[in-house]
Parts: C-alpha cells; sequence; structure tokens
C-alpha cells in the first residue's frame, strides 16, 4: 500500500518537448520555416544571399590586391578590388593638402574629436565638468590646426581638409546652432506676435530650401552682402552657412522639447515670482533639453553627414579628397574602393551616434516603461 | 503725463509704464522688428553698392536672353538658342521629374523594408535590419557618387551591355528599354481609366451605404481592381489590341530607337530612393509597432479577417502615426534632389549654377531657386497636410 501511495504522489520525470521545437531545428522552424509562405521567404533569402555574399567576398577580399606598385599592376592582377591604391592615398585622403610631416597634427585632432565624442557620453560629466573639457578639447584642436606656435609651421584654413574640416564644421556647425535654436524655439513659442513671425518666418525658410542653396548663397552672395573690402575666409562662410541651416532644424527639435513641459511648471514657476529669463533657464530648459538630447543627437548625425556637401562649393572634405585622389594618372580608376573606404569612416561615425542616441532614449525613458 | 494718469487710476499696482508687461511687449517687439528691418537694409545696401561697383545690372531682364548652353537631358524641347527662363523651365520639370519619381518608390521600397523590419522571418528582418543601418549612416552625396561611378566604370559599353531583361540592356551610356508607340487608342485607354476610377468611387460610395443599411458587405476592392484594369483593358481588346513596341536596337557605337535614361538620372534616382527608403522603412516599422496589440485581438474578437484587420484596423490608426514624418521625407527627397549637381545631372539647382556663371546675377538666380523650392515643399506641405486631416483621429 504505502508503496502505491509513494508512486502515486512521487513527480513523474516531466516529458521532454518534442525534438522539432528544441534545439537548431526548434529554432529553425520557429524563425525561418514557421509556414509555407515564410519558407518561401527564407529561400527567396538565402538565394539572394547566395548569389551577392560570395561574389562581395570574393571582390573585397580574396581577389582584392593589397601590394601594388601603381594601378596598372592592380588592373593586371585578379579583378577584385585594389586596397593598394587606399594604402597608397589613405593620408591624402584623410588629411588632403595639409602639410605632409605636420600629419600628426590633424591625426591628433581627430583624436581629440573622437576622444570629446566619448566624454560626452558619460552622463556623469554633463554640464559644467562637459563644457571645460570640450572648451580644452576645441582650444587644443585650434592650436593643433592653425599652429604658429610652439615650432609648428602655420597652416592656412585652405589646408585643412579631409576628416579634420568634416569634424570642424560638424561639431562647430552644432555648437554655433545651439544658442541661435534655442532664441528660435522660445521665439516660436513667445505672445509677441511680431517675434513669433520673425521665427516662423526664418525657421521655415531655411527648412524650405536645401542646404546647397544656402552653401551657394554663402559662396556667392555673402561677398556681395559685406561692405566692401572685407573677405570672409572660404570655410568660414560654408561654416556660416552650415550654422544658419543647422539651427532651423535644432530650433524645431527644441521646440519639441518645450511643447512637452506641462503648463503646471510655467505656472509653479511664475508663482516662485520667476521673470521669464530665470523661469526659462532654471525651470524650462533643462527639462525640455533633457527630453530632446537623444533627437538632438540625431540632429548632430544629420549635420555630421550634411557637411559632405561643402563638395559642391570647392571645400575638400572627404568626400572631394577621395575623387581628388582618384584622378593620379598612376591610381586612375579605383573611385568604387576610395569611396567604400570614406564610406566606412562615415558610417562607423554615424553608427555609433545612432546606437548611442537609441540606448540614450532607452535609458531616459526608464523610469516611464512598464 | 500718461504716468500720472496711471497712478491716479483704478490700478495703483502698476506704478509705471516700466513695469508694464503689454508696454513691454511692445517695445521688445519694435526693437527686433527694428533690428531686423536695419539688418536687412544694411545687407540689400551692401549689396547695391557692390553690385554697382562690380557695374552688375539688376533685374529679371537676364531671363529672355540666349542660354548659349547646352543640357544633357530635357523633359520639353530645348536649344541652347532658347533662353534663360525656358532653361530654369527645363530645370525644374528636371527637378520635378525625379522628385515624383523618387517619391512614388522610395515609398514602395520603404513600404516594403518595413514590413519585411516587422517579420516574423528572422532572415528577413535581419537582411532589412542591415539594409537599414547601412544606407541610413552613409551620407547622400557619397552614395550619389558611388551609384554614378559604379554605372559608369562597372558596366561595359554599349556593344558589351548587359541583357537584363528581354529589351532592357544596361551599359555605361545608361539603362535603355522598349516602349509601345503611341497609338490614339491609348488616349481611349486613359479615358476609361478615369471612368473605372470614378466608377470605383461611386461604388465604395453605394456600397458603404448599403452596409450601413443591410449589413451585407460588398467586394469592393475586386470590384474597383476589375473597374480599373479591366475598362481600360476592354478598351484596347475593342480596338484590336493596337501594339508595337519601339525596341532598342545596337546601331554603330550606341543604342537606338526605345527609350533611355542617362547614368546620371539613374544615379540619382536609385540614390535617393536607397537612401530615403531607409528611413521610410523606420517610420512605416515605428507606425505599426505603435499600434497596441490589443487592436489587432479586437478586431479578431469582432470576428474581422486578417486581411480586413490590417486594412480597416491597424493601418488607419498606423498611418495617422505614420503620415506626417512621411511628409518630411517627401520633403527630404525633393530637397535631396539638388544634389543632383554633384554627379551632373541638369536640375535647377546645377542650371541656376551655370546661369549664375555666365551672367553674374547672383541674388536674382539664388532667389528664384529659393522661391522655386518654397513653392514645391509648400505644395507638398499643403497636399499632406490635407491627407493628414483626411486619416486623422475624428475626436469629439
Amino acid at each position: 500500500m504505502a508503496d502505491l501511495a509513494e508512486s502515486r504522489l512521487a513527480p513523474s520525470e516531466p516529458l521532454k518537448p518534442p525534438a522539432s521545437s528544441t534545439g537548431v531545428i526548434g529554432w529553425l522552424r520557429a524563425n525561418l520555416f514557421s509556414s509555407v509562405w515564410n519558407s518561401i521567404l527564407t529561400l527567396i533569402a538565402l538565394y539572394f544571399l547566395a548569389v551577392t555574399v560570395p561574389k562581395a567576398v570574393d571582390w573585397l577580399l580574396v581577389d582584392a590586391t593589397w601590394q601594388a606598385a601603381n594601378g596598372r599592376e592592380c588592373m593586371a592582377a585578379a579583378g577584385g578590388a585594389c586596397w593598394a591604391a587606399i594604402g597608397e592615398k589613405w593620408r591624402f585622403i584623410l588629411f588632403g593638402r595639409f602639410p605632409y610631416e605636420e600629419h600628426w597634427r590633424p591625426l591628433i585632432v581627430c583624436v581629440v574629436f573622437v576622444a570629446l565624442f566619448l566624454a560626452s557620453c558619460d552622463r556623469r560629466l554633463w554640464g559644467m565638468p562637459l563644457l571645460a573639457i570640450w572648451a580644452a578639447g576645441l582650444a587644443l584642436n585650434a592650436l593643433l590646426m592653425w599652429g604658429g606656435v610652439f615650432g609648428m609651421t602655420y597652416v592656412d584654413t585652405s589646408l585643412w581638409n579631409g576628416l579634420p574640416l568634416t569634424l570642424i564644421l560638424a561639431v562647430i556647425g552644432m555648437a554655433g546652432a545651439f544658442p541661435l535654436a534655442i532664441v528660435l524655439a522660445l521665439g516660436r513659442r513667445s505672445h509677441m506676435p511680431a517675434v513669433r513671425a520673425v521665427c516662423v518666418a526664418y525657421i521655415e525658410l531655411i527648412r524650405g530650401v536645401p542646404l546647397v542653396t544656402l552653401l551657394f548663397m554663402a559662396t556667392v552672395m555673402l561677398p556681395l552682402f559685406l561692405p566692401p573690402g572685407i573677405t570672409i575666409d572660404k570655410l568660414l562662410r560654408a561654416q556660416v552657412a552650415i550654422i544658419l541651416f543647422a539651427a532651423a532644424y535644432l530650433a524645431e527639435v527644441i521646440r519639441g522639447g518645450l511643447q512637452s513641459i506641462p503648463r503646471g511648471q510655467y505656472e509653479a514657476a511664475d508663482a516662485l515670482g520667476l521673470g521669464y529669463w530665470q523661469k526659462t533657464r532654471l525651470i524650462i530648459l533643462p527639462q525640455a533639453l533633457t527630453v530632446v538630447i537623444p533627437a538632438l543627437v540625431n540632429t548632430f548625425i544629420g549635420t555630421f553627414k550634411d557637411t559632405a556637401l561643402v563638395i559642391i562649393i570647392g571645400l575638400f572634405d572627404l568626400l572631394m579628397l577621395a575623387n581628388a585622389a582618384m584622378t593620379d594618372p598612376n591610381w586612375r580608376g579605383f573611385a568604387t574602393e576610395a569611396y567604400l573606404f570614406v564610406a566606412a569612416i562615415y558610417w562607423a561615425f554615424c553608427w555609433f551616434m545612432s546606437k548611442y542616441s537609441q540606448w540614450l532614449e532607452a535609458d531616459l525613458n526608464k523610469g516611464r516603461r512598464r | 503725463m500718461a504716468i500720472d494718469a496711471r497712478q491716479d487710476g483704478i490700478r495703483p499696482s502698476r506704478a509705471s509704464l516700466v513695469n508694464d508687461p503689454n508696454v513691454r511687449a511692445i517695445f521688445y517687439q519694435v526693437v527686433i522688428v527694428g533690428a531686423v528691418i536695419a539688418l536687412g537694409w544694411y545687407l540689400v545696401h551692401n549689396t547695391l553698392e557692390n553690385m554697382a561697383r562690380q557695374g552688375i545690372a539688376g533685374g529679371w531682364g537676364f531671363l529672355g536672353r540666349e542660354a548659349a548652353f547646352e543640357i544633357s537631358e530635357t523633359l520639353i524641347p530645348y536649344s541652347p538658342a532658347d533662353t534663360y527662363g525656358r532653361a530654369f523651365l527645363v530645370g525644374v520639370l528636371n527637378t520635378l521629374h525625379v522628385a515624383i519619381l523618387g517619391i512614388i518608390f522610395a515609398t514602395i521600397l520603404g513600404t516594403f523594408i518595413g514590413i519585411a523590419r516587422l517579420s516574423t522571418n528572422w532572415l528577413v528582418k535581419k537582411l532589412a535590419l542591415v539594409y537599414v543601418e547601412i544606407f541610413r549612416n552613409i551620407p547622400l552625396p557619397l552614395q550619389l557618387l558611388f551609384w554614378w561611378s559604379w554605372l559608369r566604370e562597372a558596366t561595359p559599353g554599349p556593344r558589351e551591355a548587359w541583357h537584363l531583361m528581354p529589351g532592357v540592356w544596361l551599359s555605361n551610356r545608361g539603362l535603355v528599354y522598349p516602349v509601345p508607340v503611341h497609338d490614339p487608342v491609348y488616349l481611349w485607354m486613359g479615358a476609361a481609366l478615369l471612368v473605372g476610377i470614378a466608377a470605383t468611387i461611386g461604388v465604395k460610395r453605394w456600397a458603404k451605404r448599403r452596409q450601413a443599411e443591410t449589413g451585407q458587405p460588398f467586394p469592393t476592392i475586386w470590384t474597383g481592381i476589375g473597374l480599373i484594369v479591366g475598362l481600360p483593358l476592354v478598351v484596347f481588346l475593342l480596338a484590336g489590341a493596337p501594339l508595337t513596341w519601339s525596341k532598342p536596337e545596337l546601331k554603330g557605337f550606341n543604342f537606338a530607337g526605345g527609350a533611355s535614361v542617362t547614368p546620371e538620372f539613374t544615379a540619382l534616382l536609385v540614390g535617393l530612393v536607397v537612401y530615403t527608403a531607409a528611413f521610410i522603412g523606420e517610420i512605416v516599422r515605428g507606425g505599426v509597432q505603435a499600434v497596441p496589440w490589443g487592436q489587432t485581438e479586437a478586431a479578431g474578437a469582432l470576428g474581422l479577417s486578417r486581411t480586413q484587420a490590417l486594412r480597416l484596423v491597424i493601418l488607419p490608426q498606423a498611418l495617422r502615426i505614420i503620415v506626417p514624418p512621411m511628409t518630411s521625407q517627401y520633403l527630404n527627397i525633393t530637397k535631396n534632389s539638388s544634389l543632383a549637381i554633384v554627379i551632373g545631372f541638369p536640375d535647377l539647382v546645377s542650371i541656376a549654377n551655370t546661369t549664375i556663371n555666365q551672367t553674374g546675377q547672383a541674388v536674382e538666380g539664388i532667389a528664384l531657386i529659393m522661391a522655386i523650392y518654397l513653392t514645391i515643399s509648400l505644395s507638398i506641405s499643403l497636399f499632406m497636410n490635407w491627407y493628414n486631416r483626411w486619416v486623422a483621429l475624428v475626436e469629439r
């Protein structure tokens, strides 16, 4: 009897799930072959991969030429990519016409910029410490780019090429646009109709036209705008155009943040007896800007990509240098390789920033997530 | 005096005009508007002075002068003997051409990518993700140059052109494809298409009213497809199916017959579509994901089929979220088409640039470009806002 009772009460060995629903096979069935339609899709995708991936790998790696004295040797070798051309030209594509022996200077500038980006990712530094770090970093970069002191030769801005140029245009563009954008965003939300009209007109005018026209305006019309005798160098003109352009987009982002602040915050600030500027500086902006940080990062990515447009006014950014590098008669005809090299650089920056923005958005919303 | 009057008045708390918010507001506005006007006047003054010094005569007279430059691609007849005004028109049409095609193809490809991102199929999902992550994070000018150089360098000459499909050839001169030779019947087919669309709208209204009264559904979609496709087809068959193709054939060093698009146009269109589709894909995915799962369940509980649930419950709600960001993507395509200048496609900006270089009329040229882009942007915004109101939630 006791035996029977024991066997009844003892839990029986649990049944294993069917072999077809676990392990690799189970995963495949659930994710790739869950239905007829899904199986067809999987097969189409596999066929597509089978056609493209081997070809791409062959061209990029297997048949590629890594060492060659000049372009003709590359052409004569197997039909793959000619990375020897990049090996020969990478310093030109990255730093352009900056004096060759001084290339360590733009290199350090790029490293400093990357370090500044990384420092900005750390939320413990946000606020005054970060501002101080940026100010120091930018001062160091300006020193390194211009030179003229401590035995470094003076380098004209027309020789600021390649990656440092792209980074400078994007960073200064964003930094310069930021105060203007805050003013525009506040103005657009103002109760004074004339102020609102001016801000709306500016924002919509700039957002309605392509950056190309603004860059043209900066090169063709800015000299006409200024009193006779005053000239501005080309880099600064492009920089002004980028600042004016970015400010309009940034203003809309910040306006989004301002709109998300509940009315009660404004009323509470009024009740405390704060004036408009105190209210804005102490209560509204800190909250509004925190909300839009991910969107600010996205705007920065946009500005970073937009700097590639300065090619049309003849500034030597990465893209222009990739073009220029491949006009060398010894290395003609490897534009694809040069573009891929430049694309990889842009991609690395943008992808990292977009991932950071996504992570930050999730992190800032932690409190709201259920 | 005014201050005294106030101090004697009913509101003693307003001690002086300086602290009156209304007076302050007016004062600030006068100052700001004054500053804007002063800045504008200063710039105009300098510009006029500079133009006078450089001997540039202002005005729009140059639009009537002979342009004397070639344009490689035109939708309307154009020769260098035509005026600058006509050259601008060619540029506007080229911009609109590429923008409209770009918007259509990017919407199709982007929707496809967005749906693929939501697929339950792991492989499809990951492929769509890779697509989005690659193309979203590389600047558009770079992509355009890449496609353009690839089309010129990796493709063979016309003699060894790639035969993609029967009658379709790709070479470094561009893409050539067959087109039907025009026949008067096609006009009637167009008319039949319009009749079909009008009839479908009528049927839809009638079906909706009948369903509201009797509860009986009517297969509107299939009837609509039948009317819109069927009517032109019937006209075509009744007319004896007049179809002759103009096929491209290799004559000498290039193709003759058929229709062709240049590498510049192809690169611009492909670049715009591929780049923007990555963004549209994310918008579509976000829009569909934003509709709560409960809506799908509720639709199922009401006995709607999967297609009905998608069409009647999910899509109308997703569209509300999708339409506003989609509008800005359409605006982006239009504005980004100005990048044509980096690959030498003769769009508005590129033609205006040539004009400015030849005539020195920088102010007029840039003002004209800006006015045209603003008009296009505004038109798209107005249309999309109208559409947005149409799909927006009707609240009580």
